[in-house]
This record gives C-alpha cells, structure tokens and sequence, in this order.
C-alpha cells in the first residue's frame, strides 16, 4: 500500500537523508481527514449519543448555574446547610475512596492469588452491591443495622451509617478494576525481583504495586464520583437533618422541591468541580506512583 | 564443583517431574540442559534458583546447602524466556534493581549499571522503557540485570525461546562470547539441540525426568550413551536395523561393494545440501525409508535421481546404535518431523 505513494513522492521529495519524517508528517494530516464511511458513521454515533446524554445536558446544568451570577453560587455557599452538606458529602467521599484503596486491594489479591473453599461464592457476592438497587441496598443495611437491629446497633442518623452505606455500594469498584490487573501480572516479574535478592514486601512496593497504581487510582475515582453522588441507599439511612447527616444529593432534592433550581444547579456544578478535581489529581498521583518503582 | 544437586525429585500429583536426580555443575563453564519439553529441565534449573521447592534431594551452591534458602538468599542470577522485564521502570532502572535494594552507594550503582549497559551493548538505551525495545534487547537487559548483583550462578531458563531464529543465533553467539569474558557458571534450559552444541561446555541430556547423559558436545555426539541421546543431538535415521546419522552414510550406484541395496524415492536439496530418502527393497511402505544427506556435488556426480537404485552402508567409523525397539517411536517421529518441515 506504502510502496506506489513513495515510489511517486520520492523524485520530487529532495535529499536522501530528509524524506522520510517530512513526509510521514505530511501523509498523517491527511489519514485523518480520510476517514472511511463505517468509521465515519461509527464517529458520528458515538458523537451524538455522546451529546444528548452526557454533553447537552451537562452544558444544561453549568448553564443554570451561572444563569443566576456570582451571586448563587454565593448565597447558596453561604447557607450554613448547604456548606455542611457539601463538606459532609466530600470527606465522607474522600473516606470511602482511601478506605476501598485498601480493603479492595486486600480483597482483590486475595480473589486473584489465595485459593479457598468459598472463593467462587464470593467472587459473585462482590457484586451484589452492584446488583442491588441502592434503595434495596439502604434496606438491606436498615435491617441489621437499623433501629430494629438484631445485633444491638443502630447507626440510622449518624455519620457513620453514612460512611457504611456508602462502602457498601462502593464495594465492586476497586475490586473489579484491580482484579484483572493482577490475574494479568506476570508471576516471573516478581521470582524475578526476588532472585535478585527483594524481599516480598519490597516486590510489594516496587513491583506490584507500581503496576497496579493505575487500576487501583481508577477504581478509587469511580468510588469516589459514587460516592459523591449516592442517593437511594442514604434516603433511608442518613437520617436527613440538615447540617447534621444530609448530603448534597439530598439538598439538592430538596432545593428543587422548594422550586430553587438555580441553588440546585449551584451544588450540582459544585460537586461537578470537585469530582474533576479529584479524579484529576488521582490520575496525576497514580502517574507517579507508576513511574517511580 | 559449583552446583550440587543430590537425588532430587518433583512430582507434580501424578506426573513425575524429577525422579532422583543427581547432577554436578562444574564451576565457570557453561551448561546446557537439554531436552523436549516437558522433561524437567525447566524444573530442575527452578529448583535450583529456589523458585520451586523439590520433594526430596538437596542442592547445593559454591559448597553452601542451599536446599532451604529462598531465592532472595541463593545469589542466583536467573534470566527468563519472558524477559520479566520491570514494566514501569526505564533499562537502567531495571539493572540497577539488585543493587539498590542492596543499597549500595548511588556513585556506585551508577558506574556498574553503565558498565553492564556497555557489556550487552544497552548503553544508548538506557532511559527507555523495556516496552521501547525488542526481544532481544530486553533479553540482554534481563541479563545484565541479573549480573549485576554478581550472582554466583547464572541460570537461564530458556532464554531465547521467545525470539526468532536470526536474533535467537546472533544472542546465541553473543552469550558465547559473554560468558568467555565474564566467566561466571552459567546454566542454561533448551530444547534446541544445535543451541545446545553450539554454545555449551558442557550438555545434560535430560528427559523424562531422567539425566540420559552428561558431556561434552563432541562426546554426545560422537558417543551417544543410548537412542535418545543419539535421537535427540543432531539427525539419525534407521539402516538395516541401526541409527546412523544421515550423513554418516555412504552411497554407492552399483552393489559390487555391498550394502543395502534400495531405490532414491525422494530427493530434496535444500541449500549445499541434498536429502535423499531410499527405500529399501522389499520394503512395503514409508516407515522403514532411510534418510541420506550429501553435499549437493557430490550427488551431482553420482548422478542420483528419483527412481535411481543405490546401496547404503555406513561410513567408516560412523557411530551405530543398534535399535532395541524396531523402530522406536519417538526417534521415527523425529526423523519423520524433520522432513515434514522441510516439505
């Protein structure tokens, strides 16, 4: 295929040290433009479902948001309720990803590189919580750890019911992202750090870990954009007083059935921010991790 | 001696990876374990790095027992066909592993990761990723990682296995050379026998979980201890009930001599080389074809052809194993291998 388009650039393409980068540069510009129809209409599909669902309807909100000014953004900062739900909803987020760090790691490598009786059972119970509908979840967790609580406990109403509801339904996540991962690393990767005399928590540090930062970073930000976001399982659980236990998706319903759309939209581009923020810094910090070794 | 190994064994549920296995390992040379796959070689060289645990037996590293050591503590350098190459580290990165976790002085793991690099020919290559370069140079990354913690041993568990035939001939030639200028013991898993030949000091011819024999490349050749050995290091074919390798066997265009006499049913050149297949007369059918290789003048001018009637008989001198089985499966099917890959 490359052979006839060199065979009639070359004579005119000057020197024979030169041709070659100058008309790779040349010949990329022009793939792009060269689209083939399947591709071309594959594009376009993706494009327009791209839009109405996610780009439209976000420009929609930001929209809103800024319709009202400065000024929303801050009244609505300013209402006591609002900045303590906000705060609440971030730090209990930002909790959830760094606990499911940790424990889904564990329970990952544990899935991957243990054998047990039991295992395939609870290959399948990781992904109740995404089974589940959140509202069944909420349930779920009100059974046992509700007023009626078998077991004597009760967190309804209490920041720590928060907390737990939210690692329920973020369970899967780091779990499923690093799993596959780990299945994939090569086990002479490590016989090899260790033959050159690393102890196992050193091949831990240097070796392992460093390949799963980016699995483990991207299971913590979609953890944390749940996290952020959750809703039906906290309606039953959180208790809902404001300033106390109410999150920002819960303030958020309530703005709207007070007919303050513009305060709604305010929060949402709030947690839109945040939740850039940090998937952004999670990226930049796995990056790192990944590099360093 | 270097490396020790007394009445090792390995199962593997039922299958007999090791079955008492004792092996000396002399030091500075360099050692081919070779065999088909899945005859314990892989095993026994694991064995030795500590990667694997044997059932019964010891080993023994430098007159240090090494049974119970991990691999951390053997000072075994080990190179895998894979390369195990640090993913996320750059080459330099990669060699300096070993030291750093030895913690050794910085100027110091500068000047011997520079060092190593210019060894395997790397030094250009330093600060890219082992993803940037191609199997044979991360072949050569692998091993200069592993010298330099300075292992005792060397152990490569078939190292060029993963690269193609060119690249696989030139690493070949360039371990050769490598280990005449650093002299450390070296170990090496193949099942290529002209590698083998090629590069070793000294074979073990392992199979079944069984060291068939132990020796130089000219004594396994020249003297094959039994058929496999014979079967296994370079051709062979059948003659008149014995192995002999194809080209150890003459051709004549008339019986005056004697011989076996037969007919040319094939004749295949391939390069300098002719390959003839006879058949003997009297024979029914392909399996008792016997395989002849000559230079290709020399069939010129012998005038052979298809259809040509000629007598074998060995050369003189020629080794002969006289087959115990008529005709043993396995060296029939190599035989037979050969020649398909060549059609």
């Amino acid at each position: 295929m490359s052979t006839p388009t060199l065979a009639a650039t070359a004579p005119g393409s000057g020197p024979a040290g030169g041709p070659g980068a100058p008309q790779r540069g040349r010949r990329r510009p022009r793939g792009v433009e060269a689209l083939t129809p399947a591709a071309g209409l594959g594009l376009g599909v993706a494009m327009l479902w791209f839009s109405l669902l996610v780009l439209l309807p976000l420009t929609a909100v930001v929209v809103t948001a800024l319709e009202g000014g400065w000024g929303t953004f801050v009244d609505v900062v300013a209402e006591p309720d609002t900045r303590a739900a906000l705060l609440l909803t971030i730090t209990e987020a930002l909790g959830v990803a760094v606990v499911n760090v940790v424990v889904g790691t564990v329970i990952a490598w544990v899935l991957v590189r243990d054998d047990f009786p039991g295992k395939r059972v609870l290959e399948v119970v990781i992904d109740v919580p995404f089974a589940l509908p959140t509202i069944v979840a909420g349930l779920v967790l009100l059974s046992l750890y509700g007023p009626r609580s078998p077991i004597g406990v009760n967190v309804v109403g209490t920041r720590e019911g928060i907390f737990l509801a939210l690692l329920f339904v973020t369970l899967p996540f780091v779990v499923r992202t690093v799993q596959p991962v780990l299945i994939e690393l090569d086990a002479d990767v490590e016989e090899a750090a260790a033959s050159l005399g690393a102890s196992p928590a050193t091949i831990l540090r240097r070796i392992v870990l460093p390949s799963l930062a980016p699995a483990i970073t991207a299971g913590a930000s979609l953890a944390f954009a749940r996290a952020i976001s959750e809703f039906g399982s906290l309606v039953l659980i959180a208790g809902n007083v404001p300033g106390e236990t109410e999150v920002a998706s819960l303030r958020i319903l309530k703005f709207i059935e007070g007919d303050r759309y513009a305060s709604a939209a305010a929060v949402a581009f709030i947690l839109l921010l945040v939740s850039a923020l940090v998937i952004a810094t999670l990226d930049v910090v796995s990056r790192r991790v990944a590099r360093r070794g | 001696m270097s490396i020790e190994v007394r009445g090792i064994s390995k199962h593997y549920g039922d299958f007999v990876a090791l079955g008492d296995v004792d092996l000396s390992i002399p030091t500075g040379r360099l050692t081919a374990l070779l065999g088909p796959s899945g005859g314990g070689k892989s095993t026994l060289l694991r064995i030795i790095a500590g990667l694997e645990v044997a059932d019964t037996g010891t080993v023994e590293i430098e007159g240090v027992d090494a049974t119970r050591l991990p691999p951390q503590r053997r000072d075994v350098g080990f190179v895998f066909q894979h390369y195990a190459a640090f993913k996320h580290m750059t080459v330099a990165k990669n060699v300096a592993f070993g030291l750093e976790i030895r913690k050794r002085p910085k100027k110091e793991v500068r000047a011997k990761v520079q060092e190593l690099l210019e060894l395997v020919h790397l030094e250009q290559f330093a600060d890219r990723l082992p993803a940037q370069l191609s199997g044979g140079q991360r072949q050569r990354m692998a091993l200069a990682r592993a010298l330099a913690v300075e292992p005792k041993v060397l152990l490569l568990d078939e190292p060029f296995g993963a690269l193609d035939a060119k690249v696989r001939k030139e690493l070949r030639d360039w371990l050769r050379r490598l280990h005449d200028e650093v002299h450390v013991t070296t170990v090496f898993v193949t099942h290529d026998q002209e590698e083998a030949l090629e590069v070793a000091d000294e074979i073990v011819v392992i199979n079944h979980g069984r060291i068939e024999q132990v020796g130089s490349p000219e004594d396994l050749y020249d003297e094959p201890a039994n058929e496999f050995v014979m079967g296994f290091l370079g051709e062979v074919t059948t003659l008149d009930g014995h192995l002999v390798r194809p080209h150890d066997v003459q051709v004549h265009t008339s019986g005056e001599r004697g011989g076996v006499p037969g007919t040319v049913v094939r004749a295949l050149r391939i390069g300098f080389e002719v390959r003839l297949i006879v058949r003997p007369e009297g024979a029914a059918d392909e399996g008792s074809d016997v395989v002849v290789t000559l230079t290709r003048t020399f069939a010129r001018s012998l005038g052979l052809e298809v259809g040509t009637p000629v007598w074998l008989e060995p050369e003189q001198g020629a080794r002969v194993v006289p087959v115990r089985r008529a005709p043993a499966a396995a060296l029939d099917g190599d035989v037979l291998g050969a020649e398909g890959a060549l059609v």
